[in-house]
């Protein structure tokens, strides 16, 4: 028991390790896993200098409370996460913070969003499984045994040899309220036109079953049309929205099954994907259709926010105090702890 | 009689899918198979990974690295190609304890199609499979081969769990599972055969394209194969063609 490493003493929610995932692999049924929000977790790398799919780990509608072992470490969170105490001292938003040898730190579950990011300077050590630590829970692979951080776990980290300024950044809308943008298909034609209509023209709920792998929507059943709700097996691709029997659309999210055998009426595009991902139970979806060249801009303008992250960073001290002060005159009561459920 | 062109199916910014038909048949899954070849040899920018299934070939991309669409054109040109029948692959022996607390739907698979079971696992343990996918989760193996003789339709109740290992029939197709999973199809037997093994190289058992057949084995020899599976043996057979 030597070495520095961040103790998890106790977490709730699913809390495993994710980096870029491990991409290669559906050939043989293996989806690729990684974080349900690359932004939100590119941005907390990017707050301790990291680059923007080094491991970090991910809370699923959690937190917990840990302590800093062997040595200080320099951490951030972003995303969706409930206030931060250290040493007592509460932290908001997306931030860097130092946590000293043998200091506790508790994150609370978020009030808001569901998936939240712990990095850390030089990023969590532990031994990849075919190229990633990214935890895929049905395979039993990733994290550090191939099941979610538990009570009691060592998440291992290099020292830090210099001491980092703490940084803060805007924090990015976990979802917003426009709609999540598809292009329809790969299977459209399994669907009747009234189908069609109520997928793009009413308002659906996320239900309970949601996980990393699917995310089972509410709301009017979607028809089907003359070719019926099977299809010979097919690949499927994060954010393909299925229709199977009963109508119910299932939106395929990061450890998605690689192929399936119920049509697809849409697929999400890649950069509003996070913005399913953070939808809690009982949030509202709705769905636009768009063409594939607006995708592509979405995905590359996505891409380039994350490539200017570092650039991004703003003193931590300042920001607060900025922040503080736009409550103040806003006339907001300045309690952080009532954040906390 | 010349093949019905290839289909371009988009999943989104990030995959196509090229379809060469909807249904489960040999031919459609050597085009599938040959095109997966010649796109990994070219290695065309952009492209992750491929994904080969039945009847179509899932092609995943960068969207910031390459224009999706013309990738995809240059894709689909190579589709058109005329396929060779030769494709390299390994015939695989997979031990299977049949029926009993091994395969619990044997005798109603073999009532159903008023035969015995003994006649049931001839007929299953004589056929050659040919890995036609690997999909849905990691590992399992869908096999087309299946003897019409022995073709069900899935059960009205799935099973909410079943074994790793599990040797299954669903419609015209045969199934080896990897890990335990919820399933709908008829349980036949067992294999003691880790297909997918963490931690191991290769982690997976099956190529997609490979051939595979069941030998039958007496339930006895179950708790030997599994101890030397399970400390890393490789108790599959296979013979390179």
């Amino acid at each position: 028991m030597s070495g520095t490493a961040l103790v998890v003493l106790r977490c709730s929610g699913l809390a495993s390790l994710q980096d870029g995932g491990r991409p290669g692999y559906q050939r043989y049924g293996l989806s690729v896993s990684g974080p349900m929000d690359p932004l939100a977790m590119a941005s907390a790398n990017a707050l301790v200098g990291n680059a923007p799919a080094v491991s970090a780990v991910e809370f699923g509608l959690g937190g917990g409370s840990f302590r800093a072992e062997g040595a200080e470490l320099h951490l951030a969170i972003a995303g969706a996460v409930g206030v931060v105490t250290v040493d007592g001292r509460p932290l908001i938003g997306s931030r860097s913070f130092t946590l000293s040898d043998g200091a506790e730190m508790t994150i609370a579950p978020p009030r808001q969003g569901s998936f939240g990011y712990l990095a850390v300077a030089g990023g969590w050590l532990t031994k990849p499984v075919l190229g990633s630590v990214a935890l895929h829970l049905r395979a039993g692979i990733g994290s550090l045994a191939g099941t979610p951080l538990k009570d009691g776990d060592r998440l291992k980290a290099t020292p830090t040899s210099r001491r980092l300024p703490d940084y803060a950044l805007e924090s990015a809308p976990l979802y917003g309220g426009e709609p999540i943008r598809v292009i329809l298909g790969p299977q459209e034609d399994h669907i009747s036109d009234d189908g069609l209509r109520t997928f793009l023209g009413k308002v659906f709920t996320l239900s309970h079953q949601a996980d990393r792998m699917g995310y089972r929507l509410d709301g009017p059943a979607i028809a089907h049309g003359a070719k019926g709700f099977n299809i010979v097996s097919d690949g499927t691709a994060p954010g393909s929205i299925q229709v199977p029997g009963n109508g119910s659309p299932i939106v395929l999210m990061a450890d998605r099954q690689t192929t399936g055998g119920y049509p697809k009426i849409a697929t999400v595009i890649s950069a509003d994907l996070r913005r399913v991902a953070q939808r809690r139970p009982g949030d509202e979806i709705r769905f636009a259709a768009v063409d594939l060249a607006t995708a592509r801009d979405a995905a590359r303008a996505l891409a380039s926010r994350i490539r200017d992250l570092p650039r991004s960073l703003r003193d931590a001290e300042m920001a607060e105090i900025e922040r503080l002060s736009r409550a103040n005159l806003a006339g907001d009561v300045v309690d952080a702890m009532a954040e906390q459920p | 009689m010349e093949p019905t062109p290839a289909k371009l199916l988009w999943n989104g910014d990030t995959a196509f899918t090229v379809e060469f038909g909807e249904s489960i048949n040999g031919d459609l899954n050597d085009r599938v198979l040959a095109l997966d070849g010649v796109l990994r040899e070219t290695g065309l920018d952009g492209i992750v990974e491929t994904v080969p299934t039945y009847r179509s070939l899932t092609v995943h991309l960068d969207p910031v690295a390459v224009d999706p669409s013309t990738l995809a054109a240059n894709v689909l040109s190579l589709a058109q190609h005329k396929v060779g029948p030769a494709i390299r692959s390994r015939t695989w022996r997979i031990p299977v304890v049949y029926g009993g607390e091994f395969g619990i739907d044997l005798e109603a698979v073999a009532s159903h199609h008023g035969i015995g079971a003994d006649e049931a696992v001839n007929i299953h343990a004589s056929a050659e499979y040919r890995v036609f996918m690997l999909g849905f989760l990691p590992g399992f193996a869908y096999l087309g081969g299946l003897d019409p003789r022995l073709a069900l339709p899935r059960r009205v109740n799935p099973r909410s769990i079943t074994p790793a290992g599990t040797i299954s029939i669903g419609g015209a197709q045969a199934l080896v599972a990897s890990i335990a999973a919820p399933s709908g199809w008829h349980l036949l037997g067992r294999t003691p055969v880790r297909t997918f093994r963490p931690g191991d190289d290769p982690i997976f058992l099956f190529e997609p394209g490979d051939r595979v057949r069941f030998e039958p084995i007496d339930a006895d020899r179950w708790d030997e194969l599994d101890r030397a599976a399970q400390a890393g043996e490789r108790i599959a057979g296979f013979v390179e063609e």
